[in-house]
Formats: structure tokens, C-alpha cells, sequence
């Protein structure tokens, strides 16, 4: 790994990181791989999770909910007419 | 005066009942230490502004008879748990004014017991820590020894069960984030089965592992929290529905899973052979003395693949953390950053919003999910997560628990370990391996060093077992 690397990361994880942390990103990264890739030794044949599944999912009806509209709008950083504003996306 | 320091939920409510004291008296009680001690502990990051107002309500329900175990006992809650109307920052700047939209399940199920929220905790930021330094809102320092860290991420909830600055606490574990804390406190922690307790209005950080977790100054306290937290919720998709809890793999347990026989403690020594330090070898022994004297067969047992519990954990933790920590944008809550453009919008409110700690492991989490590392980390890791998995349920059909010690360190200083992430990950070297397969696991106090720092060990049942830690606790904290 490199700090061209860490950058690309960065950037795909929507992070402004300063070149200090960036470097020390780098050196942290490398220690953390460096441990976790211990688990390349390990074989692991055909192994499948052995999760049962279940549907979970509810019938598509209209249920109450303790939350309203004006508790959501109101978290809004910036808003208008009850809408969420955004910067210029086009 | 009420004795604090020796009261139990039971005692209280014993107390409470026979009018000894008020809802309201005791609720101040617990007020005036906090006051007296917060500023040096910071265990508190918001005193609630109607603790009265609650305790009289409380109060009420003695009056009429409605009163249940948990009415008028005050409770301390993690910052990442939702309660309407309240901050939930989850120790993060970025959820500095974010005000709670609705009540958490757990948070419903203990106000309709009539529990009084005394305040919101200080935990690392996003529960990412095992020593309650990455909050954004400072350090929480332990009771203890105010020199040495509380364990974390839970650990505002764990001083301040442990300064007697409130009578119960709730934390939440994905990887020890209850054990390691109650260890460092002397408490008890019960990190419950994946899928009991509902986490409907947690802030999740790794949605496979993270469970709300009671503390208790005793294991009963510890119980009747559990008792009234597990409970199937449909507004949970990973909550595990009445009909499938309680199975057990061994014959010879009862319903609850408590054994009916000889009870049988397999010890995976081959895992604490080394960087265990010698005084918790030496208290683990002792401990382990102490269990035979209560009747219990001690047996060695094999766990092959635990020892890489903690770099499977490091992969498909952060992996989940990436996904998650997603949704904060800057745009629909919580910290936005003035920018030009929409995505200098996220780069900015992200770099500067989440700590350090968040943003290693948003890293870390983009980097084994990404395109080319993808199957040699996250799709090993959880395949190895199985092989872990499956080799504790096979144990479980030779062993009633596994035991290990809880933390391979005693508390340690306070600034120790910050510049060195994997240091800091190994304090969960032992809790790894219940999160990861699922299976409830207890930490239950086991005496004091010299200097006076708590010993901490922690048992691990089989899925829906609680009830057997508890048994098993309850015996052990007689001899402690």
C-alpha cells in the first residue's frame, strides 16, 4: 500500500484527510493488515454459513410510528418548504 | 443518607416499596453524586433536565400498585441509544445536535417499567475503542484509579455505575465494548446472544455483532436488566422470534439451558498461553480453584481457529462500520460542513465531523470491501467467522461454558495506547469469539491485585443460555 492508495480510498469514501494524517493513515493501515492477514493461513475448505434464513419481512401495510415528518425535517442541516436542500447536483 | 454504594436494584425496590425512601429521594441521591463527581470522572455527558419529573411519575405507580422491579430505579444510557427528544451524539461530533426522533426499543421497554433516565453516557466515538478516548467529549476516567482508563467503548456507563452515580447502566457490545469495562470496574457485564435484545434505535457500528449489553453492581442486577430487555421486536429484522429461542444443543440442559447435572467448564488454555499478563494467569488459577470448590469439573478444550477471532473481527467489523458510517453525509442530520459543491460537502462534514479512529476504520472498511482485496479479507474473514463459529458449538456439546479470562490486562493508564491501534484491539484478544458466533458471554468480577485493580473473568454459553451464566455467576460471586 501506498499514500496514492490511501488517497484513492479516501476519496472513494468521500474523506478530506490532511497529508499528515494521510501518512500516518498509511503506517496504520499497514500495521492493522499486517495483523489481520494472519487469517490467509488458515484453510477453510468448502465452508458455507450455516445461517437458516427467515422472511422477516412485514406485509406492506401503513403502521404507526412514533416518529413524525416535522421530527425529520427539523434534523435537516438546511431545508425549504418542508423540503431537503442540497447543493447543485447537475 | 441511602446506603449507595451497597444498594442493589432488589434492595432498592425492596426499600422503594416499603416507603423507606421515594422515587424522588432516591433519583436525588444518585443526582447529588453526580454532581459531586462528574466533573472529575466525565462519565455523564448530559445530566437529563426532568430526572425529578420522571421519579415522581415512578413514584405514582407505588402509590396506585403498579409498581415493577425496575419503577423508579435510575438508569444511565449509552450516548448511541435513541431516547425521543434527547442528544444521541454517540460520542461524536458529528452527531453534536442530533436530537432523537423516537425512542429506542430498549429505551420503550424501560420506560414502560417506570425507570428513571438519570443521562446519556460518554463511550468512544461510534463504540470504536476499548478505553473511552476517542470521544469526541473527552475521556472518562476510571472510578477505581482516576489515573487509568475505564475500559470502553461503554465506559461512561461503567464509571458511572462503578462511582455509584446511578444503580443500573446500559452499554452495547460488538466486541467487548460491556466485558471489557465491567472488568475495569469491577462490575458485571452480560453481553447477551446476537438477536435477544432488540437494537431498533441503536446507532449501529457492526450490524452482525452489536448487542444493547446490561452492567450490574451484582449478576441479579445484571438478570433483571436482561430480563426485561430480551424480547422478541418485529421492528428489529435481526431480532430472533419467540419460537426459536431457548433451543439447546445438550440433552441434560433444561429449558432455560441451566444444567441439570454436573456442570462442566472447558478451558481453552492454548489460547492465553502467551501476552496474557502474569497476575491474570495467576487470578484465572485461582478463580478456577474457587469453581471446583463449588462443585464444577474443569476440562481442557480445544478452539483451533479462536485464536484468529480478533483479525477476523478487524475485517468484518470495519466492513460494516465503511457501510454504515455511510449515512452520515452532511446532508439529512447531524454536522454539515459549508461547502462549493455537493461532494466537498461530504468531504469536508466527514473528514472533520468523525474522529481519527472513525476515519481509520472507514478506511479500513472501503479497503477489504474493494474491488481485487474483496475475497482475500472480508470473504475469507467471514468464512473463518463460521469455522469460529461452528467449533464453539461443538465444544458446547462437550461443556456447559468456556471460561477465559476477560481481558488479558489489568486498567491501564490513561494516553496508553493511542498511537498504536493494534495494542489498543488486543484488549478484546477474549471477547472476540462470543460475538462472533453469537453465544452470550458474562464477566463477572474475580478479586482485586494488589494495588487494588479488579481481575475479571468471563464465561461463554450456547446461544439463548443466559440463564445458565447467571446460575453460574450468582454461585461464583458467593466466594468473591
Amino acid at each position: 500500500m501506498n499514500i496514492k492508495d490511501v488517497e484513492n480510498l479516501a476519496e472513494l469514501a468521500k474523506l478530506e484527510l490532511s497529508p499528515e494524517e494521510k501518512e500516518s493513515l498509511l503506517h496504520d493501515m499497514e500495521g492493522i493488515l499486517s495483523y489481520v492477514k494472519q487469517i490467509e493461513e488458515v484453510e477453510v475448505g468448502d465452508i458455507k454459513p450455516s445461517n437458516t434464513y427467515h422472511n422477516v419481512w412485514r406485509e406492506d401495510e401503513l403502521e404507526p410510528r412514533a416518529f413524525s415528518k416535522d421530527s425529520i425535517i427539523e434534523q435537516f442541516p438546511d431545508s425549504q418548504d418542508g423540503f431537503l436542500k442540497v447543493k447543485k447536483i447537475l | 443518607m441511602i446506603d449507595l454504594k451497597n444498594l442493589t436494584i432488589e434492595k432498592a425496590h425492596e426499600d422503594l416499596k416499603a416507603g423507606k425512601y421515594t422515587c424522588v429521594e432516591l433519583a436525588e441521591a444518585y443526582l447529588e453524586n453526580i454532581e459531586k463527581k462528574n466533573s472529575e470522572i466525565n462519565a455523564y455527558l448530559e445530566v437529563f433536565d426532568d430526572v425529578k419529573k420522571q421519579a415522581e411519575e415512578a413514584q405514582k405507580k407505588f402509590q396506585d400498585g403498579s409498581a415493577t422491579m425496575m419503577t423508579g430505579i435510575p438508569v444511565a444510557i449509552k450516548d448511541n441509544i435513541l431516547y425521543e427528544g434527547h442528544i444521541a451524539s454517540a460520542g461524536s461530533k458529528i452527531l453534536e445536535n442530533y436530537k432523537a426522533s423516537y425512542d429506542a426499543t430498549v429505551i420503550r421497554d424501560l420506560k414502560a417499567s417506570g425507570a428513571v433516565f438519570l443521562g446519556r453516557t460518554n463511550m468512544d466515538e461510534f463504540a470504536m475503542g476499548s478505553s473511552t478516548q476517542t470521544s469526541a467529549y473527552g475521556v472518562t476516567k476510571n472510578p477505581l484509579d482516576i489515573e487509568r482508563v475505564p475500559g470502553g467503548s461503554s465506559g461512561g456507563s461503567a464509571a458511572a455505575l462503578a462511582a455509584d452515580m446511578t444503580l443500573a447502566a446500559i452499554g452495547t457490545e460488538t466486541c467487548g465494548s460491556v466485558r471489557e469495562p465491567a472488568a475495569f470496574c469491577g462490575l458485571v457485564g452480560l453481553k447477551p446472544t446476537y438477536g435477544a435484545v432488540s437494537r431498533q434505535g441503536i446507532i449501529a457500528m457492526g450490524n452482525s455483532l452489536d448487542q444493547v449489553s446490561p452492567f450490574g453492581k451484582c449478576v441479579e442486577d445484571t438478570k433483571i436488566l436482561f430480563d426485561i430487555l430480551s424480547r422478541y421486536d418485529a421492528e428489529d429484522s435481526t431480532s430472533v422470534p419467540d419460537s426459536l429461542r431457548g433451543t439447546s444443543p445438550r440433552k441434560h440442559l433444561g429449558d432455560k439451558g441451566v444444567s441439570l447435572g454436573r456442570c462442566k467448564i472447558g478451558v481453552p488454555w492454548h489460547l492465553f498461553a502467551d501476552g496474557v499478563d502474569t497476575s491474570i494467569q495467576e487470578n484465572f488459577k485461582q478463580s478456577l480453584e474457587k469453581l471446583k470448590e463449588l462443585g464444577y469439573e474443569i476440562v481442557d478444550v480445544e478452539l483451533p481457529h479462536a485464536k484468529y477471532s480478533l483479525a477476523v473481527y478487524y475485517i468484518i467489523m470495519p466492513a460494516e462500520v465503511s457501510t454504515n458510517l455511510s449515512r452520515f453525509d452532511g446532508i439529512r442530520y447531524g454536522y454539515s460542513a459549508a461547502a462549493d459543491s455537493l461532494s466537498q460537502v461530504y468531504k469536508k462534514s466527514r473528514g472533520t465531523g468523525f474522529g481519527a479512529e472513525a476515519r481509520r476504520r472507514i478506511l479500513l472498511g472501503t479497503y477489504v470491501l474493494s474491488h481485487g482485496y474483496y475475497d482475500a479479507y472480508y470473504n475469507k474473514a467471514i468464512k473463518v467467522r463460521e469455522k469460529i463459529k461452528e467449533e464453539v458449538l461443538k465444544v458446547f456439546e462437550e461443556v456447559d461454558y468456556i471460561l477465559t479470562p476477560t481481558v488479558p490486562m489489568l486498567p491501564f493508564k490513561l494516553g496508553e495506547k493511542m498511537d498504536d491501534p493494534v495494542a489498543m484491539y488486543l484488549c478484546d484478544i477474549f471477547s472476540a469469539p462470543a460475538n462472533l458466533s453469537g453465544v452470550p458471554s458474562i464477566a463477572l468480577p474475580s478479586g482485586k491485585s494488589p494495588e487494588g485493580l479488579p481481575f475479571s473473568i468471563q464465561f461463554m454459553a450456547p446461544h439463548f443460555c443466559e440463564d445458565s451464566l447467571f446460575e453460574v455467576g450468582k454461585k461464583f460471586e458467593t466466594l468473591c
